[in-house]
């Protein structure tokens, strides 16, 4: 377990395994529900009822907080999930098979990254329409891009070692080459990559709440909650800060505990932690 | 050289046309049409009006007329005219490029002077505390979200301290000022768009160069250097830095697509006349043109870009031929 | 119902292009109130003096400064101050000459004759003229000018220029509404009669007759407009008008707190919480009247499960109404019965609104065939749980806070309600034109004349049209008809009450409120003055006394 002799990966990793817990546990750690209307207290500060306040339909925040969690994180997971997924699969197709079909792929990871992901994340949302499973489908399919290049780049330096001619040798199939043994061996750095794209995706989740086009009411995500209090900044200064602090503190503990993956595993760093 | 490049610049016109292409589809795909914005559900505006608008912006023929249209209309530089005011979406590109270029190239510079010297520190102290407050330091600045330090830092200045105007450029009334008067004047306006942009890209930059700095000092040549009982400062600032440095050459050619590309956050928090707003606002009011013209400045500048980079690298780097034909001085 | 922008009656204070369906162009009041600042506003200076700049802020840029070509609340809000139109609104919503000195309208209600002002000029000096609004009518009906606002002059058989300053124009048939349009601005026929409009240096350079000049456009940051030394209706006492292009929502209102705008259009939010305090009393003075705009949730009157009318008056009747304008509008509105609001003369004070009671609700629609058969707490009917999706356009707070109220009510209803929040084009080439919703959350913003064909009419539901809920109901057409057919005052009034209570009887959908229009003015602008149309109709007297003059112009 030498990753935990990294301090700052160690209280990274703490920090995620925290909030997972507290999202998993969610309903049976809120005060209240989530979405239960109270007109009558509405953006009230902090105070015992209300430990983080309420917001404009006066909704206890504590409660949206914790539910907000869930999303905002399984944002981070869904989305990079699918980019891994997808980076993976061309990846280790382009450079295993190499030719003309590696030169296609990418050249449509050129294409991607040529597109400002903004402008594809809009259009895709106008098509498919706004809902929190579209936004981390978006958000996996404009990212998957590095995850290829990592793939095909360890693959190419792989495929010509030793053990992987032994078992073309020995008439595996190349679907069990790759996923047996280049995969497991080219992983490494799509792990470190994976982390930070956890951190990237629920930051891009908060920006599109922004824009008007993350997730559905009655659901809550940190993004939205902060987003609504955006226009009462001067008299409900709670509805911005804590959602704004919890996505600080989550997209940082993802950067300390990558951080801490890729000095323990990249191989010229290691004899130095 | 010169053949090299034209050969790669040649290389990348159907990679330009493809993304024109794709583009093209999806935001087609994309429901809505521009002719709703315009008529913005006004009671007065007929069935027959919204036809004539349609067909007025050709958007009566079938997609591939209407891009074949387009594409040879590019060719001959004619972006097309504003589905929303009628201009040249040249003439609106243009005219807000100098604000987005200043923003940016003054974030660049600040991210780069601030960065690079973190790196350097995070690398020579590796592993130290002072590392480990820096790298902390810079990911907060990366993990707090810009808009929301944007309007908590809006809300302290401008309206607490009422230090810093709260949007736009510049103020008004101030056309009779001196020289000096109006650029701290623009200094206050453009503080925390700058600083705002500054704090997210730190983190990529300086963490970038500790990595490369690291990669560096292991290298053999160095082991000599300290070996010979060069002074340590040296060894480090001389020999060390620049090979460090190389790299990030490749980084400063593939922003350049970054700078034009404008923040459509913070312009539209600080009331900014970027180009990220102008193309935002586009594709909203699915302007087609508009956003055309966007998308393949953006592709132009980021095959540019990463020809650039690949040439700028090679440049520097002596180890890294080019097609085997010539090996640039230097 | 939205009008063509009539010149100076548009006050110039918008929200967002989006909210033009709430806050209309024109401001009306019938009991209204002002909140103007400690200091006592109509001491000092009795005297009127000319000098400083008033400055406003939008979210939006204008797209367009072609009076005829200007349909989004920014430009029209501009070409107000720019242009004039022949007709407008006064003060007190009665229609009055403006580049038109009188009129007459002929027996049959088939001509109206404008007699023109004489002595008007451009603001390049060229002499107004009666080609002037003839090229105007032309350009309005060219073909080629992709203008939103033919739909009124498409009704006119002709017209014809009498003499340098007498304009007849003939209508193919009596259209009551015809005069009120002739507020369309009007256009230089000396500066655009060889240019093609859609194309032109003019839409970012205009040249009017209107009591401000156009000065500078800077993309993306402000227009700025001077005074008009030689207007027709007298100098303005302001110097300058600066309108600021500030894209979002939350920093307006920071510039309205550090004073770098001088009005806003408040939310009820802001109006009740965020501008109560010493230093806004101080500083500005807020104003409060109802809108000529109401709110209401729409329903696919095609969906046979809203075809039943108890349906729709169980659906209202579960919601409380007045908790939303209690809770989300703050208290700043009213209850809406029906297409009118209160202040209109159209408006039938008889209809008084459905109560909230949910269980009668309940009971309705058990009456319908909707009940919990399968006991999972969900109404159901022939194996159908009652589920529906309410969509709204993205951008507005109140509409989504309305959405989650009514989604919590109705569930207690046992009706399961899904929200869309959907991005603004896609929302209304999608879901509204398309005829594809269940429910959706929209207001409309009301023009003067109380007509009622293009919102109601069973003819106006193709696509882009605005029946889309698809209400049909003959009687009401053939009302609708005759009251566009009618010039006598007391008998349109009596057919449009009727209109109002057949509709509200119809509940074709949930009339929700008619919110206040809040606009805040710096507090060194005096002279401003509320009346039945609002606040902007006397923006030429508007003045600020020269000790408290700001910037200085000139």
């Amino acid at each position: 377990m030498t990753l935990f002799r990294n301090k700052l990966a160690l209280f990274g990793t703490v920090l995620i395994g925290f909030l997972v817990v507290i999202a998993l546990l969610a309903p049976l750690l809120a005060p209240y529900d989530p979405s239960e209307i109270d007109l009558s207290s509405r953006l009230t500060g902090p105070s015992r009822e209300h430990l983080l306040g309420t917001d404009q339909l006066g909704r206890d925040v504590f409660s949206r907080m914790l539910y907000g969690a869930r999303i905002s994180l399984s944002v981070g997971f869904v989305a990079v999930g699918i980019s891994v997924l997808i980076g993976i699969f061309l990846g280790s197709i382009a450079g295993y098979f190499g030719g003309r079909l590696d030169t296609l792929i990418m050249r449509f990871v050129d294409v991607m990254l040529c597109f400002p992901t903004l402008f594809l994340i809009l259009a895709i949302i106008a098509i498919l329409g706004p809902n929190i499973f579209n936004v981390m489908v978006v958000i996996g399919i404009t990212s998957w891009m590095g995850v290829a290049r990592f793939i095909r780049a360890e693959i190419l330096s792989l495929k010509e070692q030793e053990f992987i001619l032994a078992a073309r040798a020995i008439g595996a199939s190349p679907f069990r080459i790759i996923v047996r043994h280049l995969i497991p061996n080219g992983i490494t750095p799509v792990l470190v990559s994976a982390t930070l794209g956890i951190a990237g995706a629920i930051l891009t989740e908060s920006v599109l709440s922004f824009l008007g086009i993350g997730v559905q009411p009655p659901r809550v995500s940190w993004g939205s909650i902060l987003i609504e209090g955006k226009s009462v900044l001067d008299v409900a200064w709670w509805l911005m800060l804590f959602p704004g602090l919890a996505i600080l503190v989550t997209v940082l503990a993802y950067n300390l505990l990558g951080e801490g993956l890729r000095d323990l595993l990249d191989p010229r760093l290691r004899d130095q932690i | 050289m010169k053949r090299y490049l034209l050969k790669q610049l040649l290389a990348r016109i159907p990679l330009l046309i493809g993304i024109t292409l794709i583009s093209f589809m999806v935001i087609h795909l994309a429901p809505g049409k521009p002719t709703q914005l315009q008529t913005e559900m006004n009671p007065k505006v007929s069935y027959e009006a919204i036809q004539r608008l349609e067909k007025l912006y050709g958007l009566d023929q079938p997609l591939y007329v209407q891009y074949w249209r387009w594409l040879s209309r590019l060719v001959r530089f004619d972006f097309g005219i504003s589905f929303q005011d009628n201009r040249l979406v040249l003439d609106k590109i243009v005219e807000r490029i100098p604000i987005t270029l200043f923003l940016s190239f003054l974030s660049l510079i600040i991210v780069f002077l601030v960065a690079l010297p973190i790196g350097v520190i995070s690398a020579v102290r590796h592993n130290s505390l002072l590392d480990k407050t820096l790298t902390v330091l810079v990911f907060i600045g990366f993990a707090a979200p810009g808009f929301w330090v944007a309007l908590l830092l809006m809300q302290l200045f401008s309206v607490k301290l009422g230090w810093l105007p709260v949007s736009g450029i510049r103020s008004f009334g101030t056309e009779h000022f001196s020289l000096m008067e109006q650029v701290v004047d623009v200094g206050k306006h453009v503080v925390l768009p700058v600083f705002v942009a500054t704090s997210g890209s730190l983190a990529g930059i300086s963490r970038y160069m500790r990595g490369s700095m690291l990669n560096v000092i292991r290298q053999d040549y160095i082991r000599t250097a300290r070996a010979k009982g060069l002074p340590e400062g040296l060894v480090i600032y001389k020999h060390a830095l620049r090979n460090a440095l190389l790299p990030i050459v490749t980084i400063l050619g593939l922003s350049l697509p970054g700078l034009l590309g404008g923040a459509v956050i913070s312009e539209t928090i600080f009331g900014i006349p970027g180009l990220g707003r102008l193309f935002f606002e586009g594709v909203m009011a699915r302007d087609y043109p508009l956003v055309m013209g966007g998308l393949v400045m953006g592709a132009v500048l980021t095959l540019l870009g990463n020809l650039l980079a690949d040439v700028a690298y090679g440049l520097v780097d002596p180890r890294i031929r080019i097609l085997g034909e010539e090996r640039p001085a230097g | 119902m939205q009008h063509p922008p009539l010149p100076n009656s548009a006050p110039f204070f918008f929200l967002k292009p989006l909210q033009i369906l709430f806050f209309s162009l024109f401001f009306l009041s019938g009991c209204g109130g002002a909140d103007l600042p400690e200091e006592k506003q109509f001491s000092a200076d009795p005297i009127p003096v000319t000098g400083d700049r008033f400055i406003t802020g939008s979210i939006a840029e204008p797209k367009n400064l072609i009076p005829i070509l200007a349909s989004d609340g920014a430009s029209a809000t501009i070409v107000g101050q720019v242009f004039n139109g022949l007709v407008k609104y006064d003060a007190n919503i009665e229609l009055t000459g403006d580049l038109a000195e009188r009129w007459e309208v002929s027996e049959d209600g088939l001509e109206i004759t404008f007699h023109l002002r004489k002595n008007v000029r451009w603001h390049d000096g060229y002499p107004f003229t009666s080609e002037d609004v003839l090229f105007t009518y032309q350009k309005l009906i060219d073909p080629k000018v992709p203008t939103p606002y033919s739909g009124d002059f498409e009704r006119v058989k002709d017209v014809e220029i009498v003499d340098s300053h007498t304009v007849k124009v003939t209508y193919k048939e009596p259209f009551s509404p015809g005069l009120a349009s002739w507020g369309m601005a009007v256009m230089p026929k000396h500066l655009l009669e060889n240019e093609d409009l859609t194309n032109t240096p003019f839409s970012r350079n205009p040249i009017g007759t209107g009591p401000y000049r156009f000065k500078e456009w800077k993309t993306a940051q402000y227009v700025e407009l001077e005074v008009n030394p030689d207007y027709f209706e007298g100098r303005p006492y302001i110097d300058g008008y600066l309108d600021r292009v500030i894209p979002d929502q939350s920093t307006l209102f920071l510039e309205l707190r550090v004073e770098g705008v001088d009005s806003l259009n408040l939310t009820p939010l802001q109006y009740q919480r965020q501008t109560g305090s010493p230093f806004f009393k101080e500083t500005y003075q807020r104003f409060r009247y109802p809108s000529f705009s109401y709110a209401y949730i729409g329903y696919n009157l095609a969906d046979p499960r809203f075809k039943d009318l108890r349906v729709r008056k169980a659906l209202t009747m579960g919601l409380n109404r007045q908790a939303i304008i209690d809770g989300i509008l703050f208290g700043l509105g009213r209850e809406s019965t029906g297409p009118f609001v209160p202040t209109s003369w159209a408006y039938n004070p008889k209809v008084s609104p459905l109560p909230y009671d949910p269980d009668e609700a309940k009971r309705l629609l058990a009456e319908a065939g909707w009940e919990d058969h399968d006991g999972d707490g969900w109404l159901d009917k022939e194996g159908e749980r009652f589920e529906f999706t309410l969509i709204t356009n993205q951008g507005n707070e109140q509409r989504k806070m309305i959405a989650e109220l009514a989604q919590r009510q109705w569930e207690k209803l046992g009706i399961r309600v899904k929200i869309w929040i959907i991005e603004w084009t896609a929302f209304i080439s999608q879901f509204i034109d398309q005829k594809k919703f269940e429910a959706f959350i929209l207001g409309w913003g009301l023009g003067r004349d109380p007509d009622l064909y293009d919102i109601w009419h069973s003819s106006k539901t193709r696509a882009g049209e605005f029946n889309f809920i698809q209400y049909h109901n003959e009687a009401v057409d053939q009302l609708i008809e005759e009251g566009r057919r009618t010039f006598d005052q007391e008998k349109r009034k009596a057919i449009y009450h009727r209109l109002h209570w057949m509709i509200y009887e119809d509940q074709p959908c949930t009339f929700l409120y008619v919110p206040d229009a809040l606009p805040i003015f710096h507090a060194r602008f005096k002279g401003i003055e509320l009346a039945p149309l609002g606040v902007g109709h006397n923006f030429i007297k508007w003045y600020v006394p020269k000790h408290q003059q700001k910037y200085l112009t000139q």
